[in-house]
């Protein structure tokens, strides 16, 4: 027998599974000595708790910080800039991923340049990309490689094939992040009071749960990796509250499908032969992280976007929006609907801020899915 | 390859012949076939009229074509004001260089599709354009249909009236989504493309007390059930455990980020009818092959007034809202 695709969700939106698992949350919330926060990384984390309504289920002690782990969300004006200014290139196609099409760079957007006529393409899968640069020889086929450790094997696999395959009109321009360097800022910052985390899904398929590890050891904060279906959220909440009422902090996996400590070796070794750490990148809302961002290799310079047309491209930072509040909603401090201009002047037609384009920003899940309490 | 050339959009000989050949041999009726300037119609009573144009990427995809949407489609529309379609116009405006053979199809499976309502094509329109003006070809169709039963409306739904969706939904979107450059998936889901003339005939021939009636094209099921809302200003509670969904819609919805309710749908429509007359719709509906899985999907009530609320079958809730912006795939 095959495996179907629902065969990966199916117990795990069982209706009596989660309601027996906010029966057991409600009970042991009672032994809690403060209320909980508990944040969830992970803008995926975010979407499921808002679109299967799980904070309706939960006790009136535990809620959710929302965090900065959306790669949309995070990405500050000036890089989106660069992508709209790598798109007015002549003789440029540039690719990149889903909703990053929509977000607003300083004045523009890719959404408003693809309708001014330049080239510009949402891709489902960056290998996408290779034929793409094998058809148009003429062309500079440039990606603007987005994301957390999860997407970027992604991204280190159409490099490494490129070069297999002798493609030299592909560039690329990197903005992958990394989990944990906001996760320490957040907690040595210590405004949002943050009680423990529920860390990513599938960024921890890559990573292993090992790079959560320092958490607990450094400020006594618990870590439990859970799966992205409500009863992986619950369950992981579960074992949080566990935790809690025992003293422990500890790394655990809910996820234990897909996530081991040591991670997915193959992708981590790609990820190294082609990128580095870079020293500083700027996060939207949070401003510089030291090392908290990946770019290419020195040897890869000739196909670095940054570097090959560094000509077109400022690296000068660009504010957000006077009235719009993601850098607080990402940092955790502010729930989405405490902004002034949230489902007013701000939608996800007429985003003013990033939380609100990506389906897995904090602002757009509550706009979509909120409301309702 | 025999291709369309401007010549075919000239007025001249060559356009006549294509009108002969294949227009009037395709659609074959008096009133055409009369070849005046314009039809001219004898209604009995009071009529619908709709219009709507057509234009989709691929122009063939799994379980239609163009041609059968652009029939469909306004075939549709009249049915949903519960008019039988009658008659109808059809513009093409073609691009230069089409293959000659997929005019063909597309017009063959035209004719095909009116078999379905009994409706006419009496009076049309053809423009070839250089190559880039438009898309291989657009077709706009409008239509006129007799009401025979009036006072469907979207403003007539009241408190405890029960939603009716036809069949699974999403199917449409997500097949043309499939079929679309840059996403590498294939399998065998087919759109639902499709006249509804036959299955709303059949209700209102059992007397369903019919409140409102719209076929869930673009924005999908959460579309009509919004307007709806605010139209009447009631509240619709929707159960989601009932929405019926295939395996496949489904797929591809969990692996790009989308969500059946806010998919296009072209032979699937939603019905608010008087509760007791709910059973008797679902029967009416089980007899067509594609309204075999016509489902209650929930109730009219004054909970939210203009709103449409979600109910997981964990007991959490949430507001159903317009599908915004363009649908892309989601990111990881």
């Amino acid at each position: 027998m095959s495996l179907q695709l629902k065969d990966l969700y199916d117990g795990f939106r069982d209706p009596d599974a989660i309601k027996a698992l906010a029966k057991i949350i409600a009970e042991d919330a009672k032994k809690l000595k403060e209320p909980l926060n508990i944040m969830e990384v992970c803008g995926g984390h975010t979407h499921t708790i808002m679109k299967y309504g799980l904070k309706q289920l939960l006790p009136e002690n535990i809620d959710f910080i929302h965090g900065p782990g959306c790669p949309v969300c995070i990405m500050p004006k000036e890089r989106i800039d660069h992508a709209i200014a790598l798109a007015n290139i002549e003789g440029a196609i540039l690719c990149t991923l889903g909703d990053m099409i929509r977000v607003p760079g300083s004045e523009s957007s890719l959404a408003k340049e693809r309708a001014k006529g330049c080239d510009i393409r949402s891709l489902y899968s960056p290998m996408d990309i290779l034929p793409i640069a094998k058809e148009n020889p003429d062309k500079k086929v440039i990606f603007f490689a987005i994301g957390f450790e999860t997407t970027t094997p992604m991204t280190a696999a159409v490099i490494l094939q490129a070069k297999r395959e002798g493609i030299k009109n592909l560039f690329v321009h990197i903005n992958h992040v990394l989990v944990p360097p906001p996760m320490h800022a957040l907690l040595e910052d210590g405004e949002a009071k943050i009680g423990a985390f529920i860390g990513p899904s599938h960024v921890s398929v890559i990573t292993g749960s090992k790079i959560y590890e320092p958490f607990p050891e450094m400020y006594g904060t618990p870590v439990v990796v859970s799966g992205f279906e409500p009863v992986d959220v619950m369950h992981g909440i579960s074992m949080i509250l566990k935790q809690k009422i025992e003293g422990r902090a500890e790394v655990e996996v809910e996820y234990e499908r897909s996530v081991t400590r040591e991670g997915n070796l193959v992708a981590q070794k790609m990820i190294d032969e082609v990128m580095e750490v870079r020293d500083h990148f700027r996060w939207r809302g949070i401003g510089d992280i030291p090392k908290s961002g990946l770019k290419l290799r020195e040897e890869y310079a000739d196909i670095d976007a940054e570097k090959v047309f560094a000509e077109y491209l400022s690296d000068t930072p660009i504010d957000d929006h006077k009235l719009c509040i993601c850098g607080t909603i990402l940092k955790g401090l502010a729930k989405p609907y405490e902004c002034q201009v949230f489902g007013t002047a701000c939608t996800p037609n007429t985003p003013l801020g990033s939380c609100m384009v990506s389906s897995e920003g904090a602002c757009n899940a509550y706009y979509r899915f909120g409301g309702i309490e | 390859m025999k291709q369309v050339q401007l010549s075919h959009g000239g007025g001249g000989e060559e356009m006549n012949r294509l009108i002969h050949d294949l227009f009037y041999k395709n659609f074959d009726n008096d009133i055409l076939s009369s070849a005046e300037d314009a039809a001219v119609l004898k209604p009995a009573g009071s009529v619908a009229f709709t219009t709507d144009s057509f234009t989709v990427s691929p122009i063939f995809f799994n379980g239609g074509d163009i041609g059968k949407l652009a029939i469909a489609g306004t075939v549709n529309d009249l049915a949903m004001m519960g008019a039988k379609p009658l008659w109808l116009s059809s513009a093409f405006m073609i691009e230069e260089g089409l293959p000659f053979e997929a005019l063909e199809r597309i017009v063959q499976s035209m004719a095909q599709e009116l078999k379905k309502s009994g409706a006419k094509i009496v009076c049309g329109d053809t423009k070839v354009v250089p190559k880039g003006s438009v898309d291989k070809i657009f077709i706009n169709t409008s239509g006129i249909g007799e009401v025979i039963q009036e006072g469907i409306s979207a403003h007539a739904l009241e408190i405890e009236d029960v939603i009716i969706v036809s069949r699974d939904i999403g199917r449409h979107g997500a097949a043309i989504m499939m079929e679309r450059e840059g996403i590498d998936l294939h399998s065998d889901l087919q759109s639902d493309c499709e006249t509804l003339w036959p299955a709303v005939e059949a209700l209102i021939d059992a007397k369903v007390r019919i409140k409102a009636m719209r076929d869930a094209t673009r924005g999908g099921l959460a579309a009509v059930l919004n307007e709806w809302a605010v139209a009447s200003n009631i509240c619709i509670e929707v159960e989601e455990e009932q929405l019926p969904v295939c395996e496949e819609v489904r797929g591809v919805c969990e692996m790009l980020g989308f969500e059946p309710y806010d998919l296009a749908n072209e032979g699937t429509f939603v019905l608010a009818v008087n509760a007791e007359d709910a059973p008797l719709a679902l029967e009416t509906l089980s007899r067509y092959p594609f309204c075999v899985d016509a489902a209650i999907i929930g109730t009219v009530t004054l909970k939210k007034p203009g709103k449409v609320i979600l109910k997981s079958p964990w007991g959490s809730s949430r507001f159903l809202e317009l599908p915004k912006g363009e649908l892309l795939p989601r990111i990881c």
